[in-house]
């Protein structure tokens, strides 16, 4: 039997094609690193439960260039995770009607994003009211 | 019929999701950045009071939710990523992404456990 040459589409490299298959995977490219973060705190709280000469050498990592140089990086991820998941969220969820009008999705956008910010700045108040 | 077993796994993906769009930037500069560098009061990362957190029920909730939910939101993102990057999505993917969920999960709930109330 004859082999057929058959023409198959190469699909190789088809996210670097259109910017927007490019911000889809970029969207799912933080995932990696939402990962690597909860495997640092992971790490963090198994330090914590031996001890506290433990705790400290993780704490000692932590305080590295390399690991500051990576988190700065991670916060980027992460900001960029909360604008892409506020981005999709219109199309995630069921329809909000407000006064019998749908809610555009740009105004949820906007309103998960306020969220964010203001729980991650209370986060951060919050420590400092904690700590001192 | 037989059962999806993904509607369990898309609502962790949701919950970590959520969880981390809301407070996964506040968390990093807290712990990675500001902390590090001398920004936050020493007392913020310091082993008594960590300790402490992590000794009330709150506290423990919070970090036990952050970890596993963090890992059960990526694990599931990788695991539906992999058939764009053309890699087969069978039980050996599956086991791979979802295990180290499970794994990082229970070794939480193990650590945080140990660590008492």
């Amino acid at each position: 039997m004859a082999f057929r040459r058959t023409y198959v589409r190469p699909m190789d490299g088809w996210w670097r094609r259109d910017p927007f298959f490019l911000r889809y995977m970029a969207r799912e490219a933080t995932s990696v690193f939402v990962v690597a973060y909860a495997l640092i705190l992971l790490a963090g709280v198994i330090r914590l439960s031996q001890g506290e000469g433990a705790f400290d050498d993780w704490r000692e990592g932590l305080a590295s260039p390399m690991s500051v140089a990576f988190h700065a990086f991670l916060f980027a991820v992460f900001a960029y995770h909360t604008w892409s998941w506020f981005r999709i969220m219109p199309k995630t969820m069921a329809p909000v009607v407000v006064g019998g009008r749908r809610l555009a999705g740009t105004t949820i956008t906007a309103l998960g994003v306020c969220a964010a910010i203001a729980k991650s700045i209370a986060l951060v108040v919050l420590v400092r009211v904690l700590a001192s | 019929m037989k059962r999806s077993s993904q509607p369990v796994f898309w609502l962790l993906f949701g919950a970590g999701g959520m969880l981390s769009a809301l407070f996964g930037a506040g968390l990093v500069f807290v712990t990675g950045i500001a902390a590090p560098l001398g920004l936050e009061p020493p007392a913020a990362m310091s082993y008594a009071d960590v300790l402490a957190f992590s000794r009330n029920w709150a506290g423990k909730a919070f970090v036990f939710a952050v970890i596993s939910l963090f890992l059960w939101h990526g694990a599931h993102r990788i695991y539906h990523t992999l058939h764009d990057l053309g890699i087969p999505t069978g039980l050996v993917a599956k086991l791979a992404c979802y295990g180290t969920a499970l794994a990082g999960t229970l070794t939480a709930a193990q650590s945080l456990l140990k660590i008492g109330f």
